[in-house]
């Protein structure tokens, strides 16, 4: 459903004398989504995962320079696409509770998204009430403020809210950042749930085993650089199934693969 | 018991008993200040009384004058002479206007309330208006415009303002009276409520011009940190138009800024009613206090001070009070972290 074609992002910046400089931050990159299932994107903070995502929404800095192509179910993904589908055809959760409005109720702010992605005043509601409770969320949780609500329970309401709509591509950034196992857990079996039902899950995280176990495929980024996608299941062993030294050096460095930290890795 | 009220912000009746203290505390230290200000100054009550007079009354009437207002008596005594009075209810007696305190400012507040609450609830509205308008696309024409608008009458004295106005619509085009709150010569009782509005305006938009800068400033500012903020992304993210960001996140974050200014104003727009009234001879309360304060008229100027003092207390008590209001993150009690 999605098609990232040679994708790049600078950032441009005014040096000594108003010369200008691009700094690249991401890519260029390939990459494809499919309806069902969940990519991971995983890679350090710095990386450039966060760019990626927001790439997909147009919503970057305005100095960013983007080069490439986006392609959503083979149409061109450019501005004016972006703006008419977004929260319609697809949707972002993102990486934090600061991103909701600390002054509307999140049931409010559920309903609002319900109406972005071109849902009717009336129906705002009663779609915002089922949403929520999807996730278990029920009305104690819709009448609160973001403040008062715990971090996977925010994260819930943002997966409602990403969930209200029709979307079929869901860009989760950072989903289970901050969260203790269970709520990690919780929040990952949502996303594995949305692809089953048919939809393109995007999952960026740092947390490499915490997707192993939802995603089908993984993709590793390194400053900016896609360093290998790989199926999940390559990921095992002393990881004899992974192409680049980096993703075996990755999946070697997790404590329950042996802490191994090779010297060659780089 | 009294006792059993905890004096804290947490508690609802803490927090208007803390309130009220800290109320009377500052009416008191006003009071004291003024007080000690006006006999620094250099005006001498019984001149300032006799006026043309001073020429044909010798010392000893003088002294006379002075024994029998008591300003033969210390400072302190003064001072606890007037406040004792004060707390029993009664503020003094204007020698100026010739009426008791009370009952002056009960007139002169009358014509300025009209004045001042016109001004405050307009630059209120048009400030927050303007902030939202100039905030939501950061260096579009609308808000350069705005802003220049802004920082121009942020640096405009109002009284420059409204000998401007005078000239420009009273002298030069003819369309606004030139001064007083009627028409010269005709009774109060019988000035009808559209002459009434006609002597208000000037004055009202002299007024309303000085709190809108200040309102239009910070609400932009509040504005535009929030049209980038994480917040806003995301509402893009899920397809909301600039419009509707600007509304539902925007103003709903502008107007905690906005009313902290509105109320804390409330000090300035005195202070602006205090010149504008001048200039135009409006008879308000603005007006009374440079009366006052020329003629040694120490009651009537103390008693002005201190319902100045209090209106700008209580404004800010109110601000407070608005916040919990407006944001849920500032209200306490039975509000823990849902699980």
């Amino acid at each position: 459903m999605l098609e990232i074609t040679d994708l790049s992002i600078a950032f441009r910046r005014y040096g000594p004398l108003l010369t200008r400089r691009e700094t690249r931050m991401l890519g260029p990159l390939e990459l494809t989504l499919s309806r069902g299932e969940v990519l991971a994107v995983v890679g350090a903070s710095g990386a450039g995962k966060s760019l990626l995502a927001h790439a997909i929404f147009g919503v970057l800095p305005g100095n960013a320079v983007v080069s490439g192509a986006l392609r959503l179910d083979g149409t061109p993904l450019d501005a004016a696409r972006q703006a008419a589908l977004c929260g319609r055809l697809m949707a972002l959760v993102p990486q934090s509770i600061t991103h909701l409005d600390p002054l509307v109720r999140a049931g409010r702010q559920v309903g609002w998204a319900a109406g972005r992605s071109g849902h009717a005043r009336r129906a705002r509601h009663g779609l915002a009430r089922d949403a929520l409770a999807r996730f278990g969320l029920g009305p104690d949780a819709a009448r609160a403020y973001p403040h008062a609500l715990s971090g996977g329970m925010a994260r819930r309401v943002m997966l409602a809210m990403a969930s209200v709509g029709s979307a079929d591509l869901i860009v989760a950034d950072e989903p289970t950042n901050g969260l203790d196992p269970e709520n990690a857990g919780r929040v990952l079996d949502h996303l594995r749930s949305l692809a089953d039902r048919g939809r393109a899950v995007m999952m960026i995280t740092h947390d490499l085993t915490g997707a192993l176990g939802h995603a089908d495929r993984v993709a590793i980024l390194r400053e900016g650089q896609l360093v290998e996608i790989a199926p999940a299941t390559a990921f095992r062993g002393a990881g004899e199934g992974l192409a680049s030294p980096y993703a075996r050096a990755l999946w070697q460095a997790l404590p329950a693969n042996g802490f191994l930290v090779p010297v060659a890795a780089s | 018991m009294a006792l059993d009220v905890r004096l804290s912000a947490d508690h609802p009746g803490g927090f208007v008993l803390l309130r009220l203290l800290r109320l009377v505390l500052v009416l008191l230290a006003v009071a004291i200040i003024a007080f000690a200000l006006l006999k620094a100054s250099p005006i001498d009550p019984v001149d300032a009384y006799l006026g043309a007079d001073i020429a044909r009354v010798g010392p000893d009437q003088r002294a006379a004058i002075a024994e029998r207002w008591g300003l033969d008596q210390p400072a302190p005594v003064q001072f606890t002479r007037w406040l004792s009075q004060l707390l029993s209810g009664d503020p003094g007696f204007s020698r100026l206007y010739n009426a008791p305190v009370a009952e002056v400012i009960a007139e002169r507040a009358g014509a300025s309330f009209l004045l001042m609450a016109l001004a405050w609830a307009l630059s209120g509205v048009v400030g927050f208006g303007l902030g939202i308008l100039a905030g939501a696309r950061e260096n579009s024409l609308v808000d350069r415009i705005i802003r220049t608008y802004a920082y121009g009458l942020a640096g405009t004295p109002t009284f420059w303002i409204a000998m401007v106005m005078l000239m420009v619509f009273s002298v030069g085009l003819g369309v606004t009276p030139v001064c007083c709150a009627g028409p010269i010569g005709v009774p109060p009782a019988d000035v009808t409520l559209l002459e009434r509005l006609h002597h208000l305006v000037l004055p009202l938009i002299a007024l309303t011009l000085l709190g809108v800068a200040q309102i239009t400033l910070h609400t932009r500012a509040k504005m535009v940190e929030i049209m980038s903020s994480e917040i806003a992304l995301y509402a893009r993210a899920q397809g909301a138009s600039r419009a509707d960001i600007a509304l539902r996140h925007g103003a709903r974050n502008a107007a905690l800024p906005a009313i902290t200014m509105l109320f804390a104003s409330l000090g300035e727009l005195f202070g602006g009613a205090v010149l504008a009234e001048q200039v135009f001879a409006y008879p308000g309360l603005g007006q009374a206090t440079i009366a006052a304060g020329l003629g040694g008229d120490v009651p009537l100027l103390l008693a002005i001070t201190l319902v100045a003092a209090a209106l700008v207390s209580v404004g800010n008590a109110i601000a407070d009070l608005l916040y919990r209001l407006v944001d849920p993150r500032m209200r306490r009690g039975p509000h823990e972290v849902l699980q």
